[in-house]
């Protein structure tokens, strides 16, 4: 698979970036999702998270970003955190163009070209986004996450609704990212062909009774 | 970052600002000046029952149409997921809404108080009443785009959230518009003090408050 050599707009920050989580337990509503929840990801290594609908993915990755407070334990990071999920944060009244350009105003990127032309966007910049398909919705919070250059990568079925050319490179730029020091949490239900790849299942959790 | 977040929340609820993005926002100023052409119709054309009452009708319709863009003001960058990315991005919830005020109310504010002219036209108001009319507005705007951030935030979750936005805003308003309106019945400029009093709160909280409830939204 052809490696795309991509000198994006720079990476953040130089020290090493890292992402760890001490006995994490989430919940959603009233339902414990899981506990006892541990993880350790450096730079330069990818997670692969699974499990079935309704396990925790979601919130688990809302969790590692800061974005919802654990139930119990703590989170920690190094490094600024990009996250793509199901919602590009687009005005879908905008062309897809100057929606970007907003985030790439936000983030301080001078030159998304690269990352636009690597995903194929360029011939869609000026349609709006509600226009757009859902791989290429898709594509565009990518092509966002590219031109912020944060270290840590948190994605969230990032290979959904993608065609087979479309799945092959973002998972090469996942790859890329990741060699070059990044790090990758992807929750997808896909298999993901990327060197060093763990994976982490998360299970239905079965509430135990406490020994009296 | 400050700036371009300003620029986009301004580009989106600025009436005529641009063909993309907003639409609709021109509505509470049509809805303001449309009480007001209406209100002759409805009372007769009693010239000095119009200009006796016309303020006040004024100041209804201003509140009346400060509920119209609730709806869209927060509810839709929620679901869209920009107040997640811009959080992510190291931009507080406080600073978000802080932001979206002063565009909401620049939005909301002027060209309200410009409609205001042919408002008084309509309705008979002498230069006294008007003079009051449109002071009372500068001080009174603010706090009502304050309130409708909170009511906005705070409802933004909620799937009846426009409907029962339109309900709050109404009591929790009350005090701008008694002091407001107050002021035109006695021709008394003191009240209008009060007016900018409450909306100096009203702007000062809003932010904190808004913030804390685009915040808890994401935790359900």
């Amino acid at each position: 698979m052809s490696r795309f050599c991509l000198t994006l707009c720079a990476m953040q920050e130089d020290a090493s970036p890292n992402l760890t989580a001490k006995s994490l337990a989430c919940r959603r509503g009233d339902r414990l999702l899981f506990k006892g929840l541990s993880i350790a990801i450096a730079g330069g290594e990818a997670l692969h998270l699974t499990g079935a609908n309704g396990t925790g993915k979601t919130t688990l990755i809302r969790t590692l970003a800061g974005l919802t407070t654990p139930f119990a334990g703590e989170v920690e990071r190094v490094g600024a955190v990009g996250l793509v999920d199901e919602r590009p944060a687009l005005d879908p009244d905008l062309a897809l163009g100057r929606a970007l350009a907003f985030w790439q105003r936000v983030d301080g990127c001078n030159d998304p070209s690269k990352a636009l032309a690597v995903l194929g966007l360029e011939p869609l910049l000026e349609v709006p986004v509600r226009y757009l398909s859902t791989g290429q919705r898709k594509r565009a919070g990518l092509a966002a996450l590219l031109n912020r250059g944060a270290p840590i990568w948190l994605l969230d079925e990032p290979l959904s609704g993608l065609d087979v050319a479309a799945i092959e490179q973002v998972t090469a730029l996942i790859a890329d990212h990741v060699s070059g020091g990044g790090i990758a949490l992807i929750a997808s239900h896909q298999a993901l062909a990327i060197e060093g790849l763990r994976t982490l299942e998360l299970g239905d959790f079965v509430p135990t009774e406490e020994p009296a | 970052m400050i700036g371009a977040l300003f620029k986009r929340d301004l580009g989106r609820f600025f009436p005529f600002a641009s063909a993309a993005g907003g639409g609709g926002a021109a509505l509470p100023v049509v809805f303001f000046v449309a009480v007001a052409m209406l209100y002759p119709f409805a009372v007769g054309p009693d010239a000095n029952l119009l200009a006796r009452t016309g303020g006040g009708v004024v100041w209804i319709a201003a509140l009346l149409a400060a509920i119209l863009p609730l709806e869209k003001l927060v509810a839709q960058d929620i679901e869209l997921g920009t107040f997640d990315q811009l959080r992510l991005r190291g931009v507080t919830e406080e600073v978000m809404m802080a932001v979206r005020l002063a565009a909401h109310w620049l939005s909301f504010g002027p060209p309200l108080i410009l409609a205001a002219f042919p408002s008084a036209a309509l309705l008979n108001l002498d230069s006294a009443t008007l003079q009051l009319l449109l002071l009372g507005l500068v001080a009174g705007t603010p706090g009502l785009a304050a309130i409708g951030l909170i009511i906005a935030a705070l409802t933004a979750s909620l799937r009846t959230g426009a409907a029962l936005s339109g309900l709050l805003l109404v009591p929790l308003a009350l005090p701008i518009l008694i002091f407001g309106a107050g002021a035109l019945a006695r021709q008394d400029a003191a009240s209008i003090g009060f007016v900018a009093a409450i909306s100096l709160l009203l702007v000062a909280l809003a932010p904190f408050a808004a913030g804390a409830a685009i915040r808890a939204a994401r935790e359900v």
